[in-house]
């Protein structure tokens, strides 16, 4: 199937065309271009990886787990990330000042761009807001594709699909001050550098623009940590064998968790990157949904 | 298969693990859990907990019946189910000869190891020569068998792979074709012969199978099954590949078994 709307704004992203097959046969197995080697290095899971071997491991990742992405989403969290996106949504209020334009990273399978779009048409009978859906791996878009195509903004100007990535967003396609909403939604833990990624997000924004991001965070009580850690550890890689054929990514799913940044570090990120943010609290620059399990993030662009 | 470099990913777990960027002693928390430190006994080993291998057990029986297809998680079954088949017949093995050989040798079996060329050259009639022409007619190849993961003894393991390899062998004895009806019968022999719980779990897709089918499955198969396995020697103690010359009827006088009932073998119309 062809992907008419798709536009590859990062070739760098596909230059090591042969690594995300043979990494999906040999997950984890690093393969850098050792001419690029920069000695930074980049977590993947509970292993550090040369950094240059990131995006291409993580793209293994979803190339495997792209056609199983919705189902084994519903299966690992019983459905609650419905609820969560779903809070995210009303958080955000996406058309509640009149239509925007809104960029949604990492965002492949449409869940948020779709939500988006529906609240705009729902509430307030918005048909003008626009979604640009950007990833870095085309076979999450070409699902989103898929799921875009038995709705109503199919063919229209209301939705677009784009190869990028979030760190090196191409300037001449998405230019500085033009977006008024920001999102990302459970990818930001496979970035690579969460400063280039909120970098990119404060350049493309308008001033007064929002950033969003919805992430699978650190839970607060310790008791439940340790048992939400212990559940997750045992059943999730084995959700994901027996309904995806592919425990490894999984397990890469539930370490990538552990590593990512807490509540108040992420805050304290985004503010560096000149984002207008609450207080550091709760409820402020951040807002725990389920303890902690998940988080939404917000920030304004000064 | 992924799952051979997946206990090598997980593995690599040293030093202390990053909560909220305060370092939280691994020694303490985490030194006999499993979840987050899984010391893998052989290449493709994946411990399981006592909760995970019943969770993997509930979802791979489901996921096998629902679409039996999944090699893998029939295969998983077999290994979450056999932990108190495996030592007995490991320790079965220790009694025969032919079955100590197998267990110092550990020999595999797949296209690198086999020399089908030797093989398709002996006689018909000889075991060799009847395995290669099962292979072709059946168009299967002795690679599709998916490692062991879930068993944590490696001479267990071994065991587990041993019968995953050497039931072609038990398929080419017999010449069972690889359609549903076949596979069942082998299945009830190998409950009888070997006693692997998954083997009698398999019975729960003859639910599957049509009226006339499943009559002569319930009438003929299964009971050929049961009474030919169960008075069998254990197959498991066959060392295969010290017996290609030899003539597949002497094989079944030798090992006390006879064919099935007509319509499942390549041979019959």
């Amino acid at each position: 199937m062809m992907l008419s709307q798709v536009s590859h704004g990062a070739k760098r992203t596909n230059r090591q065309l042969l690594a995300p097959i043979l990494l999906r046969k040999n997950h984890g197995q690093a393969t850098p271009n050792n001419s690029q080697l920069s000695g930074r290095t980049a977590s993947f899971g509970f292993r550090t990886v040369p950094e240059e071997s990131k995006v291409s491991l993580v793209n293994g990742v979803f190339d495997s787990m792209a056609p199983t992405y919705d189902l084994m989403n519903d299966a690992i969290s019983l459905g609650v990330h419905r609820l969560w996106r779903n809070t995210f949504i009303s958080t955000l209020k996406p058309g509640h000042k009149g239509p925007i334009r809104c960029i949604d990273v990492a965002g492949g399978t449409a869940n948020i761009a779709l939500r988006i779009l529906d609240h705009a048409r729902k509430e307030y009978g918005d048909r003008e807001t626009t979604v640009e859906i950007v990833d870095i791996n085309a076979q999450m878009l070409r699902e989103g594709f898929k799921k875009c195509e038995k709705t109503i903004y199919h063919n229209t100007p209301q939705v677009s699909f784009h190869v990028a990535n979030a760190q090196e967003l191409p300037p001449s396609q998405f230019k500085d001050n033009s977006y008024d909403l920001y999102t990302i939604a459970f990818g930001t833990r496979y970035c690579t550098s969460l400063p280039a990624v909120l970098g990119e997000a404060h350049r493309v924004l308008k001033p007064g623009g929002t950033f969003a991001c919805l992430e699978l965070s650190t839970m607060r009580n310790p008791l439940l940590r340790t048992l939400y850690d212990r559940c997750s550890f045992s059943v999730i890689p084995l959700l994901g064998a027996i309904l995806a054929r592919d425990r490894d990514s999984y397990q890469y799913m539930v370490e990538s968790i552990r590593t990512f940044p807490c509540q108040a570090e992420l805050a304290g990120m985004i503010k560096d990157a000149g984002f207008a943010t609450g207080g550091d609290h709760n409820g402020g620059a951040w807002r725990d949904l389920w303890g902690g399990i998940a988080c939404i993030h917000t920030g304004v662009k000064e | 298969m992924i799952g051979t470099v997946g206990a090598t990913a997980c593995v690599r777990f040293s030093g202390n693990v990053v909560f909220n960027r305060t370092l939280i002693p691994t020694s303490r928390k985490f030194r006999s859990s499993s979840l987050l430190h899984r010391s893998s006994a052989y290449p493709g080993h994946i411990p399981l907990n006592p909760f995970e291998n019943a969770f993997l057990t509930v979802g791979s029986s489901l996921m096998a019946f629902m679409d039996p297809k999944r090699g893998d998680m029939v295969a998983a079954l077999g290994e979450t189910t056999g932990g108190l088949t495996l030592p007995k017949l490991r320790d079965t093995m220790l009694d025969s000869p032919e079955g100590r050989r197998i267990l110092k040798n550990r020999p595999r079996i797949s296209s690198k190891t086999l020399d089908f060329g030797r093989l398709k050259a002996l006689p018909d009639g000889t075991f060799g020569r009847e395995y290669t022409r099962w292979l072709e007619v059946c168009k299967v190849t002795p690679d599709s068998r998916e490692p062991v993961h879930y068993v944590d003894d490696p001479e267990l393991a071994y065991v587990m792979q041993r019968y995953r390899e050497t039931h072609d062998f038990y398929h080419a004895l017999f010449g069972l074709r690889v359609s549903v009806l076949p596979e069942l019968a082998l299945k009830a022999f190998e409950f009888a012969n070997l006693g692997f719980p998954m083997t009698a779990l398999a019975l729960g897709a003859s639910f599957k199978l049509k009226k006339a089918q499943s009559d002569r499955f319930w009438h003929e198969f299964l009971p050929w099954g049961i009474r030919c396995g169960g008075s069998a020697r254990c197959l498991m103690t066959v060392y295969w590949e010290e017996r290609w010359d030899q003539e597949v009827r002497d094989i079944k006088q030798e090992l006390g078994v006879w064919d099935p009932p007509a319509g499942l073998s390549i041979y019959s119309p």
